[in-house]
């Protein structure tokens, strides 16, 4: 699991690739919360293109940075989802409250 | 191919569910799947392995088993723990329904195994452990009703 990121003012890219398990989800989540501790960081977009693996791991790693934006009145964005992620993505029914 | 089995043990280190979803995986290429058939197995996999590491052993490590089976069109894979079982299968099924063990659990496990296969079947007892048995049809018209 590779993580690399972008500020572009209150905006947050973050780009994810490998895979996205239980296994990884810890190391994902401490490291966009350690980025994710500054406030003034309103929007969070993440990049999913090179994320070749997601589990519903992943979708809770997801859904808790989607509450940690809506907190703080921010909003976050997934784009570049293909093949089995774009699956696991629309079971869990989270396109209904992430922007795509 | 006709018929063919295999199984193998691990220990329920985290670490191991790319292992086995990578077992599975190949296991299943004998049957020529699609790339979204074999997706769903590798997903369904790595569901019922993540649980039988989180909940079937929590705080622990323990025997994790896998046994897998292709029959005709037909791939089976069992998933097995001996850890602490579940006491109420019915309400673990729902959707979203987490222990809250292990931190922002989504509680979307069983719902991927469910969705991404064709069949699910779940036994446990508490003391005794969980064995989840998946099965899915290969390189048929799918049912509607699926999520593409």
């Amino acid at each position: 699991m590779v993580l690399k990121n972008r500020r572009q003012g209150s905006r947050l890219t973050v780009h994810l690739s490998g895979e996205l398990d239980h296994h990884c989800a810890k190391k994902v989540r401490q490291e966009m919360d350690r980025l994710l501790a500054d406030t003034a960081i309103k929007e969070l977009v993440l990049d999913l293109r090179g994320l070749e693996f997601m589990d519903s791991s992943g979708i809770g790693v997801l859904m808790g940075r989607y509450r940690t934006l809506s907190k703080r009145g921010g909003k976050m964005r997934v784009r570049n989802l293909s093949g089995q992620v774009e699956r696991v993505f629309n079971v869990s029914g989270l396109y209904r409250i992430i922007d795509m | 191919m006709a018929q063919n089995e295999m199984a193998m043990q691990f220990d329920s280190r985290s670490s191991n569910e790319g292992f086995a979803r990578v077992v599975a995986g190949a296991f299943a290429l004998q049957l020529n799947p699609t790339l979204e058939e074999l997706s769903d197995i590798k997903t369904a996999v790595s569901e019922a392995v993540t649980n039988a590491i989180i909940h079937g052993y929590p705080g622990r490590i323990g025997r994790v088993e896998m046994r897998a089976r292709i029959d005709g069109r037909v791939f089976e894979v069992i998933i097995a723990d001996r850890g602490v079982g579940i006491e109420d299968v019915a309400k673990a099924r729902e959707p979203l329904f987490t222990t809250g063990y292990g931190a922002e659990r989504s509680g979307m496990g069983f719902t991927m195994m469910e969705t991404f296969m064709d069949e699910l079947e779940v036994e446990s007892a508490p003391g005794q452990g969980t064995t989840v048995r998946m099965l899915k049809r290969i390189g048929r018209e799918k049912d509607p009703e699926k999520v593409r």
